[in-house]
């Protein structure tokens, strides 16, 4: 019995190279669109929300597209999501660069801020604190993985109760801060660090984030 | 555990092709960039850089189409230089599949360059390339006692090098590329004066270049203050492997991946 290649759609909202994101996720065993179709985006198996550059461009790129309404609509009917750097920086309430406060999608509560450590960018490969009931993150808990950003999720406020799931937080740490590495939260999934360029260990992150699809 | 340090091939390319020989592995066609990026990859490089240093448009073009087949095989990061001078040059590359840009004179004739790139796509894509150099006796002084050149170092650009790297960085450059003109090509090792000269005046990741002759060179250039080495020579003639570096650093105490 083997199942069909999950179809996956890249959004595309004008947001930089997409094109190793794309080619990455097909490595992973995914059928892949890159389209800004609103029900294409909405109807696949999986969505993967890339993003590079300053947050308030991302976002005015995002809401051209309507993206925040795909994402808010999935997650409705539980549909997968992964966002990657500033896909996954969107998802919080807020980003404030250079003093500036732009609004997010507000999935997750929290704003990004710029990191407190000697030198930014936090550029190169690092590596991350995994919970140990990670799937995402399976069998590469302890890879090295590639960061490229100035901001990120310093602090992670969802409070949960013992009737939901505590989403799964893994953090990294540069310079002496610390921030959200990535979120395994139900449907929505989503990582600072660039799967797609952290070779092997990127590759097998996908291959389970399609796996589970 | 921390950030590793990066060590960083680079390539020189002309019309597609590389330029600098190649002779340690037994590759099908040793000119072919995607080929060899793949090698690096698989040898354990933490990122790749091409520096396109075609004449013509056609050979500029060419670089695009290698740029593209990289980007769709070898999924570590990939910074192309090398002749861009514009916004659109840029717009290009990244969509051609460039994670990141380098740039050198251009930014030196019009400094607006950097801050305009740095806008539109974010300081992440832009890496400013500094030809640096101690003044001689006889040049015209600088206050660091550094200087930047153009044309690989034969000509002086009349700017003060740690100055330049500084100013590139509050406008908006997310990273420095320093070759070290005195150093390059003397396998010798770094220049950890111009390292450490840098390091103190910009808080971006610093790319040591230039020098690198023998393994125990990194460690010196990462206690120096740089946050990745990148090396051509030493690599495609197989004087060293990643793998050896890597190990180096290591002993020295530096993560590496």
């Amino acid at each position: 019995m083997s199942p069909a290649r999950p179809q996956v759609v890249v959004l595309d909202y004008g947001s930089g190279n997409v094109r190793s994101v794309v080619r990455a996720v097909e490595r992973a065993g995914a059928r892949v669109t890159l389209t800004p179709d609103f029900d294409t985006a909405l109807e696949a198996d999986g969505l993967v929300v890339p993003g590079v550059g300053a947050y308030a461009a991302c976002m005015a790129g995002l809401r051209a597209v309507k993206g925040e309404r795909i994402i808010g609509r999935r997650l409705a009917g539980g549909r997968p999501v992964l966002g990657i750097c500033v896909g996954m920086q969107v998802l919080f309430d807020a980003g404030v660069e250079h003093g500036v406060t732009t609004e997010g999608c507000s999935e997750w509560p929290g704003v990004v801020s710029r990191l407190q450590a000697p030198v930014v960018p936090h550029m190169g490969w690092n590596t991350v604190e995994v919970p140990d009931e990670t799937s995402l993150f399976s069998g590469i808990a302890h890879e090295r993985f590639y960061f490229v950003h100035s901001y990120g999720a310093r602090e992670w406020v969802l409070e949960t109760n013992d009737r939901t799931r505590a989403p799964l937080v893994t953090w990294a740490e540069h310079g002496g801060d610390r921030f959200v590495a990535a979120v395994e939260n139900g449907p929505l999934s989503a990582t600072q660090f660039h799967p797609e360029k952290s070779g092997d260990a990127g590759a097998a992150l996908l291959r389970n984030w399609v796996a589970a699809l | 555990m921390s950030l590793a340090v990066r060590v960083i091939p680079c390539l020189d390319v002309d019309g597609g092709r590389v330029v600098k020989g190649i002779n340690f592995l037994d590759l099908r066609d040793a000119g072919d960039p995607v080929e060899l990026a793949r090698t690096y990859d698989a040898e354990g490089a933490d990122e790749l850089t091409f520096l396109d240093i075609s004449a013509s448009h056609e050979g500029r073009a060419t670089t695009m189409e290698i740029v593209s087949r990289t980007a769709e095989e070898v999924f570590i990061p990939l910074t192309v230089g090398g002749g861009i001078s514009s916004v659109d040059d840029v717009d290009r590359l990244l969509r051609a599949g460039a994670d990141k840009i380098a740039v050198n004179t251009a930014a030196i004739h019009r400094p607006e360059l950097v801050a305009e790139i740095a806008d539109r796509f974010g300081n992440q894509v832009l890496v400013l390339s500094v030809d640096a150099r101690r003044v001689t006796a006889g040049g015209a002084s600088t206050d660091s006692g550094w200087e930047v050149t153009t044309h690989g170092g034969r000509k002086s650009a009349g700017l003060d090098a740690i100055e330049w790297a500084r100013r590139a960085a509050d406008l908006g450059a997310g990273e420095i590329l320093l070759n070290a003109m005195d150093a390059d090509g003397t396998q010798d090792g770094f220049d950890l004066d111009l390292i450490a000269a840098v390091r103190r005046e910009v808080t971006i990741p610093v790319i040591a270049s230039g020098g690198a002759g023998a393994v125990e060179h990194f460690a010196p250039a990462v206690d120096a203050g740089a946050d990745a080495v990148l090396a051509a020579t030493v690599f495609h003639f197989g004087t060293l492997r990643i793998s050896d570096v890597k190990g180096a650093l290591a002993r020295a105490g530096h993560p590496v991946r």
